[in-house]
């Protein structure tokens, strides 16, 4: 890996979403668009004396799970672009490393998704009160790391993609088997015992949970730092098994 | 001095078909050295053995005196995809400075490459709003930037108006000149004429290695067209009649 080489491909892929308008309008507009949707469906649930409010529960992690989503499809498209226009080949016979182009992928759409993550953490605490004991400025940090995940499991994901249309059907079965198991729904304390297994393994609990910690406490829990570094842990991984997955020659 | 490129018994398959049959080939240094033949016959393939990123099945390719696909050739070879392999939602300018970057070389150098190859009033541009042999100019542009010492190039001039391919084969001339090593595919027979050597492979064999005024004596006429039909029968003949 080359320091000069990362900052030219981390550039070259923030240069390629600056001229993407209707793209970067997108990532600005559509979490706070659907945290407005998760705020009216709640506003007028009523809330038992001594609890955590529904909005602040589900918005909170909302906060994590959007630049979950939306970088996961962003970078699964992305690279797959590169291999069907021929630059990743051409990448490839460069003095380019695999990891030059995949942690340029992750810097330079971690830092969209952190921009990403502020804007709608601003609407949610500023416009609709969102409520945490904890740093907000937290819940940005999970949010951002949240986002390298999705990043580096696209670009390991898309390494199985032939097509746009097989690279989208990754969506529903890397992200929302997370989703469903995070504890959003259910507890998962309450689940059955093989699906707290499942859920165990898959990162974005990891993420969620730390959210709610730092929803709870109003100092950083060693819970909070443990999930994070698992999180953490779980894109370096990511990274790795992508860079595997990347092959100068092919047949 | 040793050739730029050294090809023995190449055997490649492609998607469970042999495309290259035990290929032998040298492409000496500093000279445009052209390889000709039909669409399909294997000219891409042996191309992305040359840059190292076709898996072989057996032969091996050495170039600039090391095996293909070398870490250290990365910074030596510049390699032109037939299909215009650049960026399409970043500008022409953005894009050379990108492949420069990538080998250590400025701006200057970028647009220099992309003065070279006549885009300089598009260079603001998106490439995705270029047309197709701006495109692929666009793209040349990246091979080049780095001023490597062999340039691979897939197709360069296809899609090229005749005053701005003859205005690229000079520049071809002007970089082997400098002794720059050019290894240039076409399955435009009038473009053979203008290359110093000639490769010549038909269904993943070579047929003829040899300077275009060899090949035309060889054959015995004057048109080179006429001149790679004759060869292809006679080989044909050969494969025929083996006694």
């Amino acid at each position: 890996m080359s320091p000069r080489i990362l900052a030219a491909t981390t550039g070259r892929i923030l240069r390629q979403l600056r001229h993407d308008r209707r793209t970067l309008a997108l990532l600005a507009v559509v979490p706070s668009a659907l945290l407005t949707l998760v705020y009216f469906m709640y506003v007028d649930q009523p809330t038992p004396p001594g609890q955590t409010s529904t909005f602040d529960r589900v918005a909170l992690i909302m906060l994590g799970f959007f630049p979950f989503v939306i970088m996961f499809l962003v970078t699964s498209i992305a690279m797959l672009r590169e291999r069907t226009t021929g630059t990743l080949e051409r990448l490839l016979t460069t003095p380019l490393g695999k990891l030059d182009l995949l942690f340029g992928y992750g810097l330079a759409f971690g830092a969209a998704a952190a921009v990403q993550a502020a804007i709608a953490s601003a609407v949610a605490y500023w416009v609709f009160g969102l409520d945490t004991a904890g740093d907000g400025l937290l819940v940005l940090l999970i949010a951002a790391l949240n986002a390298v995940l999705a990043v580096a499991l696209g670009l390991f994901c898309s390494a199985f993609a032939r097509t746009e249309f097989q690279a989208v059907q990754f969506m529903p079965v890397v992200v929302v088997p997370q989703l469903l198991l995070c504890g959003l729904f259910v507890p998962r304390g309450e689940m059955a015992g093989w699906l707290q297994a499942v859920s165990d393994v898959l990162p974005l609990s990891y993420a969620v949970e730390a959210l709610q910690e730092v929803g709870a406490n109003a100092e950083p829990t060693g819970t909070m730092w443990r999930d994070l570094a698992v999180v953490a842990g779980s894109a370096l991984l990511a990274l790795v098994l992508a860079a595997a997955t990347l092959r100068r020659r092919s047949g | 001095m040793e050739d730029a490129i050294a090809v023995r018994d190449l055997v490649v398959d492609r998607g469970g078909r042999r495309v290259l049959h035990g290929l032998s080939a040298v492409v000496p240094r500093g000279a445009v050295t052209g390889l000709l033949g039909p669409s399909g016959s294997g000219k891409t393939t042996l191309m992305r053995a040359v840059v190292g990123v076709q898996v072989v099945t057996a032969g091996t390719v050495t170039v600039l005196g090391r095996p293909a696909g070398s870490p250290e050739l990365r910074h030596r070879v510049g390699y032109l995809t037939q299909a215009p392999s650049v960026y399409a939602d970043l500008t022409v300018r953005e894009n050379a400075r990108y492949f420069a970057a990538l080998h250590g070389r400025g701006r200057a150098d970028a647009d220099r490459a992309v003065a070279d190859v006549g885009l300089a009033r598009a260079a603001g541009q998106l490439v995705g709003t270029l047309s197709g042999g701006q495109r692929s100019r666009a793209s040349l542009a990246c091979a080049l930037v780095a001023e490597p010492e062999l340039v691979v190039l897939d197709e360069p001039t296809v899609g090229q108006d005749p005053v701005l391919r003859a205005d690229l084969w000079a520049q071809f001339h002007a970089m082997a000149a400098r002794g720059t090593t050019l290894l240039v595919s076409s399955h435009v027979m009038d473009e053979a004429a203008r290359c110093d050597r000639l490769l010549l492979i038909r269904e993943g064999r070579l047929i003829a290695d040899d300077s275009p005024a060899a090949v035309r004596a060889a054959a015995g006429v004057d048109d080179l067209d006429e001149a790679f039909l004759r060869l292809i029968r006679a080989h044909q003949a050969d494969q025929e009649d083996p006694s």
